[in-house]
């Protein structure tokens, strides 16, 4: 208690950040569970890509070290947009081997299911065995190592108001709340997230309405996988290191998020991101770490047994422009 | 399934590759004029753990060859057996050694977990066994009569690190982290009541191995406000750990066992943010040769002889080979023979003195720390009289 009473901000900021990043995932599992009903299990590999491709870009701009100040902003920036093209792409591409055929056939949602478990698992192995040692010039057994890249400075500071905000994990919350903004934007302003939000509603009178499913579903997936991307360049920002069952943990507790906030609702991702991630860091300083786990899925059954649809509940179909 | 056909097709080539081999040496072995007797040597050859394998065993052979070069009445032939590190081919492997290769004492098992399922085999079959790096305090609790290590156990370990923390870095407050792992939860709690015993006062947290957030830890550890911190767990996570706490704005002196004794820890770690960390081991890596004069010896004809400095649990191998050397050396050539002379051995090793207590445990409780510096760990002393600079 003591703990969280005297480090009660700096809990507050790690559990803002945290959940910042679980909210950025979340949000890929809330749109394709809302336009498909698909709980795509192969998101958090999505957003390993992302961490893998931002770690490529980092080589390419010859590994900086000590970015600090406005030019790391700038460095994130490029980051978020290596690790958005590159996580967008290979979910489209997901969907596109994975799912489509299935769809196309008719198959039943557990087949998706199964489809998306496989391909997770798939994906994973892939980077270990293959595409890590290859990448990073490491012998082939070290391919399960983690692989670091420091580039930021992170002892700068930002006060605001007699409290300190380092400038890391300021740098994450803003851009992943700028990126929420964006992208609720987006769906409801755009033509392209009318079609999303009519599809999540009634696919079928969507059809009749001249909407084109595919075009809709390749839209979700690129703009969901863009967002793991984003998510990948902020964690890298935070922790410089991944590997490649990176987005196992994370993925689960993104996905918890989505739930908990509301699954298929687009700002339930965002509130469950950062309920989540609060609750994490004050159940660590008031149980220990070893109880943040536990603490976080206690609270997530409470939740569930009072509101079964999540904290906002309201899901994608149901939202106005 | 699959694995378990693979595990089977492994170990019968093993064993087929062995037959062969055992039955060519078996020629061999009564020509030449002199008698020869065979020691096995058995762990991880060939898997990803490896590395805290072949040193052990290019150790046991520098010994091996060495005794050899004496043109002495019995020779040593040393056999070794690739378990991967693995119980269920160590078990296998183990009755192979003893009833086709009739080996008359064995260095190893290497690991903890192989150990603790081979060792009861050859406890069954008599045949003395030296391991030189299984260090978990468990193994010594089974009433084993043929087992030895020459590796002091984890509780030995956490003592001798919380000694060094509280006599030598005069911590009065120590911040105590773990894995919540069965080797760094046990570890950590040695070192706490250690420190606690000298005075210090202490608090602590576990991390979880799959998370990459420690930040709760972190602001643990700035309430707390400790002049050292000590982590029972592996590199990957010390690593981490370290530098959440550099960027957290922790500067107290960073610790932890021989899990984290690996360049990775400072790769994790980032930049220069290991760098005065100091890591303790009851091993003795030591390329340079500062410990002793024997320690010396031991890194020239090392280097000698493998182009390569010695590495992890190579003088323990060494040490483990000059066990068996002097009870040969002392006429003992059958295992229960061995054995016996083992129950009473006093002689000096590389590493430490070599003299048993009955439960197999090395009488010898030397830990050694050593420093992080860049990316290299080089041995500062003996944690009984090392100092920091």
């Amino acid at each position: 208690m003591n703990n969280l009473f005297s480090q009660f901000w700096p809990y507050t900021i790690d559990g803002l950040s945290l959940g910042a990043i679980y909210a950025l995932v979340a949000l890929g599992y809330t749109m394709v569970y809302g336009v498909l009903r698909l709980i795509n299990f192969a998101h958090s590999e999505i957003f390993m890509v992302g961490t893998f491709a931002v770690l490529g870009t980092l080589h390419l701009f010859g590994m900086p070290a000590n970015v600090g100040g406005f030019a790391l902003v700038g460095l994130v920036l490029a980051l978020a947009v290596a690790g958005g093209v590159a996580s967008g792409g290979s979910a489209v591409l997901l969907e596109y081997v994975a799912y489509r055929p299935l769809r196309r056939r008719g198959a039943s949602r557990l087949a998706a299911l199964i489809s998306a478990i496989g391909a997770s698992l798939f994906l994973q192995q892939l980077f270990a065995r293959l595409v890590i040692p290859k990448a990073f010039n490491l012998p082939k057994e070290k391919g399960a190592l983690p692989v670091q890249g420091h580039f930021a400075h992170k002892s700068d500071v930002v006060h605001i108001g007699g409290f300190e905000l380092p400038n890391d994990k300021l740098i994450v919350i803003v851009g992943a709340v700028l990126m929420m903004i964006a992208l609720d934007m987006f769906v409801n302003r755009t033509k392209l997230g009318r079609g999303i939000r009519a599809t999540a509603q009634d696919p079928e009178t969507a059809v009749l309405m001249g909407v084109n499913i595919d075009r809709i579903v390749t839209a979700t997936f690129a703009l969901g996988g863009a967002m793991a991307g984003v998510a990948a360049a902020l964690y890298m920002l935070r922790f410089e290191e991944t590997r490649f069952d990176v987005g196992f943990l994370l993925g689960i507790k993104a996905f918890t998020a989505a739930v908990l906030g509301g699954i298929g609702n687009l700002r339930g991702a965002l509130v469950g991101g950062i309920v989540l991630g609060l609750i994490e860091m004050y159940g660590a300083a008031v149980f220990g770490s070893e109880w943040q786990n536990v603490v976080a899925f206690s609270v997530l059954v409470l939740v569930l047994m009072f509101r079964p649809t999540g904290i906002l509940g309201e899901s994608l179909q149901q939202a106005r422009a | 399934m699959r694995s378990r056909f693979f595990t089977v097709v492994g170990v019968v080539a093993a064993s087929a590759t062995l037959a062969l081999g055992a039955s060519a040496c078996g020629g061999k072995s009564k020509s030449g004029g002199g008698d020869s007797v065979t020691i096995g040597f058995m762990g991880d050859l060939t898997g990803e753990n490896s590395g805290l394998v072949i040193p052990p065993k290019q150790g046991a052979q520098l010994a091996i060859d060495q005794y050899n070069a004496t043109n002495p009445k019995v020779k040593i032939t040393l056999k070794t057996y690739d378990s991967q590190g693995k119980g269920e081919q160590a078990v296998p492997l183990a009755k192979q050694a003893i009833t086709k290769d009739k080996i008359a004492g064995l260095i190893g098992p290497t690991f903890s977990g192989e150990s603790a399922q081979a060792d009861p085999v050859l406890e069954e079959g008599k045949v003395p066994n030296i391991s030189s790096s299984a260090t978990n305090a468990a193994l010594a609790t089974h009433g084993w009569k043929f087992w030895h290590r020459v590796i002091g156990n984890d509780n030995v370990q956490g003592s001798g690190i919380g000694e060094f923390i509280a006599s030598s870095l005069k911590a009065k407050k120590v911040f105590i982290i773990d894995d919540a792992s069965e080797y760094g939860k046990p570890l950590a709690a040695t070192v706490k009541s250690t420190v606690e015993k000298a005075g210090a006062q202490t608090s602590g947290d576990s991390i979880d191995v799959q998370g990459s957030d420690y930040g709760a830890t972190v602001n643990k550890v700035k309430a707390f406000n400790p002049d050292a911190i000590f982590f029972g767990g592996y590199y990957a996570q010390g690593g981490k750990l370290i530098k959440q706490l550099r960027e957290g704005g922790v500067k107290a002196r960073f610790l932890s066992g021989d899990g984290s004794l690996d360049k990775g820890l400072a790769q994790g770690a980032g930049g220069t943010n290991a760098d005065g960390s100091v890591i303790g081991c009851p091993c003795l890596i030591d390329p340079s040769g500062t410990a002793s004069a024997a320690s010396k010896k031991f890194a020239t004809d090392y280097k000698a002889k493998f182009n390569a400095d010695p590495a992890i649990y190579s003088a323990e191998g060494y040490d483990a080979a000059t066990a068996y050397i002097s009870a040969i050396k002392a006429g003992n050539t059958t295992p229960e023979k061995i054995n016996d002379y083992l129950s009473k051995i006093d002689v000096p090793g590389v590493s430490k003195e070599i003299k048993f207590s009955s439960t197999g445990e090395p009488t010898a409780t030397d830990v050694y720390v050593y420093q992080v510096k860049g990316d290299q760990l080089p041995l500062l002393g003996n944690a009984k009289n090392a100092t920091v600079k």
